[in-house]
């Protein structure tokens, strides 16, 4: 049996008489790509704060990393990397600071910083940009170092909250190559994403409607069962449902 | 404390290089401590004067040049009639009538007594009042020498005060209002840095990637008060140097007491700062909420009156309120060289202000929401 990172049952999180996730449920397993889909507003965003310990649910349980988010939300945010929507390192640091930062908070030890950040600029190739503010770089080139810092201590599992959002397809394309390889090197991938190409790319996607998982399997199952060509139909037949207007 | 490090280091550098902080850092207890004493100066001094003397003769000529040479009046004008010298105050050239009545010299030496008319403009309070009492004063003094001129004898059983003005020989304004600008300037700091800072990171998103990591709640608090605190002992000791290089200010006391309360006294503001923080959204709020506040605060504190002289639910509130307690003890230790004995209760205050204020805050932060 796979080994689950993420169990989740009935989780819910109502604010006054408006219910943003609705009793859901679902399990990830470790290493896997898993795809969290939903129109605007579909309450995605709301889960996954819960999952990273940012919010506390109403009712149901959900375990992260072996935590549980009612209590040991602190033990969970030791495990995992999360990545905003709203871009957030700070722009007035240079990209050398930012990493330091970052790395330093979550007790990666010092020589250890050092080694990972040549071998991430080299990587990333932002070497020449080491010592630039982050505020300075191109939109592509931040979400790439966001990225990389969100797993830069080797967490079990990263959050990326719409990770793409207006990037240039080309390094959507280099963004997918970066968490093919941390899915490889063992990390969980959670994504909430629009983008229905990037679906493709995920092991296994949930897609929300108004606060529920409506669908939940993999990609090519998703398309057979919605007797769909692309995970774009099969979106569009969910989303279509939904009562609730996109913000 | 190895993450106490990276978050110190992180914000250290972000202050350093905000280049608009780093000269205001400068700026403000220098010209603050320029402009404001002079400018905040209750000293009356050129009342404008004017005469109607009706008598002409030489006490009459006496007492002008008595008030003359007082210092505190000049005499603009002379005239005929009480009536032309009201001209003068109703065109805001004079701020006190006196009147002289005809007869007033031998009125003196022959029944002993004689009355003198004084007008005063009272839509300037201060002056007035003030000016009005100077000039009784010198009448009075007036009175006594012609008394003693005239061979007559003193009445017995006239209380003769003196006055002298300790610890502020001159009674000079500038001493007492340069001590309470160090502590404007530590209440700008405190009050309004950690405030803005905190919000700014919430503004920017950035705290929600600070909340998703492990990072402890009192080492982010720490992380954003040592940083400012440090601002604020350099600004303080700015301003001391410019009180010494300006005014010849130099503290009385002890600066190893002077320096203690100051960096307890921040530690609460900071705090005050950080609650605001807690409680705020975006820079905007935090900045109106803040400002509420530390206005109230600087008004009651007895930096611009006397706090004994408030009415009672008002003192209540001047001494539920840090500003007062430091006001007063830097006004003891600069001026009056009181030592840390003397300021213990102050002292202990702060201290509370500073556990209550921040503990407040910690408790308030809330990582998951």
């Amino acid at each position: 049996m796979e080994e689950k990172v993420i169990i989740c049952k009935d989780l819910t999180k109502r604010f006054g008489e408006f219910y943003a996730v609705n009793k859901i449920s679902f399990e990830v397993n470790k290493g896997e790509i898993f795809g969290f889909l939903g129109a605007n507003g579909a309450g995605k965003t709301t889960a996954m704060r819960i999952l990273c310990g940012l919010s506390h649910p109403s009712s149901g349980e959900a375990t992260v990393a072996g935590f549980n988010v009612y209590k040991q939300q602190e033990s969970i945010k030791k495990n995992i990397g999360y990545m905003s929507q709203k871009f957030s390192l700070y722009e007035n640091l240079t990209v050398l600071e930012n990493i330091e930062f970052f790395g330093g908070v979550y007790g990666v030890p010092a020589a250890e910083i050092k080694k990972r950040t040549t071998q991430l600029l080299e990587q990333l190739g932002l070497t020449a940009e080491a010592k630039k503010f982050v505020g300075a770089l191109p939109l592509g080139w931040k979400q790439k170092l966001a990225f990389s810092v969100a797993i830069f201590h080797r967490p079990k599992i990263v959050f990326l909250d719409e990770p793409t959002g207006g990037v240039d397809p080309v390094t959507r394309r280099q963004f997918w190559d970066m968490i093919y390889a941390a899915a490889a090197a063992g990390i969980t991938i959670f994504v909430t994403t629009h983008y229905m190409d990037e679906a493709e790319y995920c092991n296994r996607v949930t897609i929300m409607v108004d606060g529920k998982v409506e669908a939940l399997d993999t990609p090519a199952n998703l398309k057979t069962q919605f007797s769909a060509d692309n995970m774009d139909q099969v979106f569009y037949q969910l989303a279509r449902r939904a009562q609730r207007s996109g913000d | 404390m190895k993450v106490l490090r990276y978050i110190l280091r992180k914000e250290f550098r972000q202050i350093f290089r905000d280049k608009t902080i780093l000269a205001m850092m400068f700026a403000m207890p220098t010209i603050q401590l320029i402009i404001l004493p002079l400018a905040m100066n209750f000293d009356v001094k050129h009342v404008n004067l004017a005469v109607v003397d009706h008598d002409h003769s030489s006490y009459s000529q006496q007492l002008l040049t008595k008030i003359g040479a007082s210092g505190y009046f000049r005499i603009v004008a002379a005239t005929a009639s009480f009536k032309e010298a009201l001209t003068y105050i109703e065109k805001e050239k004079a701020d006190l009538v006196l009147e002289i009545p005809p007869g007033f010299e031998s009125n003196l030496v022959r029944e002993g007594t004689q009355k003198l008319g004084v007008s005063v403009d009272a839509i300037n309070g201060t002056k007035a009042a003030i000016g009005g009492s100077y000039l009784q004063a010198v009448i009075l003094d007036f009175n006594k020498e012609i008394r003693i001129n005239a061979g007559q004898t003193k009445p017995s059983g006239v209380i003769d005060l003196t006055y002298s003005n300790w610890f502020n020989p001159l009674a000079e304004y500038r001493f007492y209002v340069v001590p309470a600008v160090l502590v404007l300037l530590l209440t700008l700091i405190g009050g309004f840095m950690s405030a803005l800072n905190i919000v700014r990171e919430k503004e920017m998103g950035t705290i929600e990637q600070i909340n998703v990591t492990p990072i402890r709640k009192w080492e982010f608090i720490l992380g954003k008060l040592i940083p400012f605190w440090v601002v604020g002992i350099i600004v303080f000791t700015l301003g001391l140097l410019v009180a010494w290089g300006v005014y010849g200010i130099w503290p009385v006391g002890s600066f190893v007491t002077l320096y203690l309360l100051a960096a307890v006294y921040l530690v609460a503001l900071l705090g005050f700062g950080l609650l605001v923080s807690t409680y705020t959204s975006n820079q905007l709020q935090a900045m109106f909420v803040a400002f509420f506040f530390v206005m109230i605060f600087m008004l009651m504190s007895g930096l611009f009156t006397a706090v004994e002289s408030m009415p009672a639910w008002a003192r209540v509130i001047a001494n539920l309120t840090p500003v007062t307690h430091f006001i007063k003890v830097i006004r003891m230790i600069v001026l009056k060289g009181s030592g840390l004995m003397d300021v213990k209760w102050e002292f202990l205050y702060l201290v509370l202000f500073a556990m209550v204020l921040n503990g407040w805050a910690i408790v308030n932060y809330r990582k998951t929401t």
